[in-house]
């Protein structure tokens, strides 16, 4: 059983009269952090198992490959972490297609991050060269999603 | 008899879910995704079964992986708390035909709440007053229909609700394209090409009634005020709303008891009003078949646990009380904490929480799955945490928010709580009662 909102009001109330400002208590269960804050209280749970939620967490961390490019081209990188979209919406026409003449600010590609279309652009004039990722397509923070060949300057 | 619930969602609302359970001595079993294995949830629930990969569209929206996880665990009701299937008749008729009890309103109900256009109708008929509008098919109908009503107005879909699937039209000039794209987007969300379009007013509160029905009798349990928002998804709710004439508050209520028992509703259900604060006039919305996720506000203010009720509606009781038992005490207030960048025009920000302080006392109550340790996934919603805080009055709710805000700290992501510190510190917010058209130029003169 986890330690719920209630246990926590008991033992505030419990300590409302203490002379102390901070508890902490640890079990094998959980470990629970109160601290006097001003007239309040803060409070910081964890139960079980932290060390193997950090590690999952550092395994997840974005890796930023290099990536081999040809001179004078450039890579288009992930903004942020979520589901690439090629298109607009399913069955619609993909934003660019290799050889496609892009401006520094045309929309590329859609990466869907908590519910939220979040738009892609190119980020320097030119012509896309390489499409790197399959269209809904789990990408990490900073993954080369497309390489740019630069305009002439 | 319900003594094993399988809960079909995830974050907050399933913890919630879950807490009222463990009160009752129900036995929870938690339907995950692969994202969701080593949540919060996930540890607390008696059992877990995994339902699919992270992306919701092959899990939580996945009603054959629902129900196969029902028929395993052997449970005796599914518990679909909000979003992903909540309102889904055809989970409810998979339950139905598995002899499983699906925790929300009939198939038929949610048919009709569900289409948004029927609905509308439904209301009409019971008296309550709409917006002008009307449904159109065409962008030459919609043309039409747009030189009627007069410009500002909202396409809206029939599938959609909750905010999402609406567009605004200032100028009929832009009328055509707008209609042809609302009609191909609502297709591709909903899978239901159909719109409608209302007149967009401008000047308007979002108050919406909260009712419990158990098909023959229906209670309304105050109202709430849901009227900061931000494109259209609610950031902070207040029971019972603030400065709203007794006339009107009461007139709310009755109209969303007509609506209810027009139904003959069984179950938690929301009925949303747009109030027009400069003719005093309202104006039905959408009906929610479902807990919402404000609900913790009402319950602060009447004392109920809505999601103990409907369980027992849910089991085929009668309703424990009448709408005379029904008291408000005091003022609640909650605070949506979102994994949104508030300094970077609300970018999403998933990751690793290294910290997690939340407030803790009298009057204060925080529904969250977040603690330190967790990723918060990149495939859902960004809500964190709620913080609901209850006083006196709205001025003594208003303190202890302060209190309680300042002293939440989120590491590792980035969060709105800065935004939230901002709206406490508003004389129009302490004023109380601003339209929804409120925050946007709010949040832009601070950033100016």
């Amino acid at each position: 059983m986890n330690l719920t909102h209630e246990d926590v009001q008991e033992i505030l109330k419990l300590l409302q009269s203490a002379p102390f400002d901070e508890l902490n208590i640890e079990t094998d269960r959980f470990k629970l952090s109160l601290r006097r804050s001003g007239a309040g209280w803060t409070q910081a749970k964890e139960t079980t198992r932290p060390a193997q939620a950090a590690q999952a967490v550092a395994a997840a961390k974005p890796e930023h490959a290099a990536v081999a490019l040809e001179p004078g081209t450039v890579a288009i990188h992930a903004p942020l972490v979520g589901t690439f979209y090629r298109a607009p919406q399913p069955g619609a026409e993909p934003f660019v297609t290799p050889g496609s003449h892009v401006e520094a600010d045309s929309v590329i590609a859609i990466i869907e991050t908590m519910k939220l279309m979040n738009t892609v652009r190119a980020g320097a004039r030119g012509t896309i060269a390489d499409i790197r990722v399959e269209n809904a397509e789990f990408v990490e923070h900073g993954r080369v999603l497309m390489t740019l060949r630069l305009a002439a300057p | 008899m319900i003594r094993r619930i399988l809960i079909a969602n995830r974050g907050e609302i399933a913890l919630r879910v879950m807490k009222t359970c463990m009160r009752l001595g129900i036995e929870t079993v938690l339907a995950a995704s692969e994202a969701d294995l080593d949540s919060v949830p996930a540890r607390v629930a008696d059992r877990v079964i995994c339902i699919g990969p992270p992306q919701p569209g092959r899990s939580y929206l996945n009603v054959g992986a629902v129900i196969a996880a029902a028929e395993a665990a052997r449970v005796d009701a599914i518990h679909p708390g909000y979003g992903f299937l909540s309102e889904n008749a055809a989970l409810g008729h998979a339950a139905r035909n598995a002899g499983i009890v699906f925790i929300g309103a009939s198939e038929e109900q949610l048919k009709s709440a569900g289409d948004k256009w029927r609905a509308r109708e439904i209301a009409e008929q019971a008296g309550l007053p709409v917006v002008p509008g009307g449904q159109v098919e065409s962008p030459e109908d919609a043309l039409e229909l747009i030189r009627g009503i007069g410009c500002p107005v909202l396409v809206k879909a029939v599938g959609g609700g909750g905010g999402r699937g609406m567009k605004p039209i200032e100028d009929v000039s832009q009328a055509e394209a707008m209609i042809a794209l609302a009609i191909s987007e609502a297709d591709a969300a909903f899978g239901d090409p159909r719109i409608y379009i209302e007149r967009f007013v401008a000047r308007g509160r979002h108050v919406e009634v909260q009712l419990l029905g158990d098909g023959e009798n229906i209670v309304h349990l105050g109202e709430r005020d849901c009227s900061i928002q931000r494109r259209y998804q609610k950031l902070v709710e207040e029971a019972t709303a603030p400065r709203l004439e007794a006339k009107l508050r009461s007139a709310l209520h009755d109209a969303a008891l007509a609506f209810g028992k027009a139904l003959a509703y069984r179950g938690l259900g929301t009925v949303e009003f747009l109030v027009d604060t400069e003719r005093h006039e309202f104006y039905f919305l959408e009906m929610n078949a479902r807990i919402q996720v404000e609900h913790p506000v009402t319950e602060m203010i009447t004392g109920l646990d809505l999601v103990a009720e409907q369980i027992a509606v849910a089991e085929g009781r009668k309703l424990g009380f009448a709408q005379n038992d029904v008291g408000f005490d005091g003022h609640a207030i909650e605070f949506r904490i979102n994994a949104e960048d508030c300094a970077r025009n609300f970018r999403p920000s998933p990751g690793a929480v290294t910290r997690a302080d939340f407030p803790a006392g009298d009057g204060i109550r925080v529904d969250t799955h977040i603690e330190a340790g967790v990723t918060v996934p990149p495939f859902y919603d960004s809500l964190l945490a709620k913080i609901i805080v209850h006083g006196a009055t709205r001025d003594e709710a208003i303190a202890r928010a302060k209190a309680a805000l300042a002293i939440c700290r989120i590491d590792g992501i980035e969060t709105n709580l800065e935004m939230h510190r901002a709206i406490l510190e508003e004389p129009d917010f302490h004023k109380g009662g601003v339209t929804t058209g409120w925050f946007a130029p709010f949040w832009e003169r601070r950033h100016d």
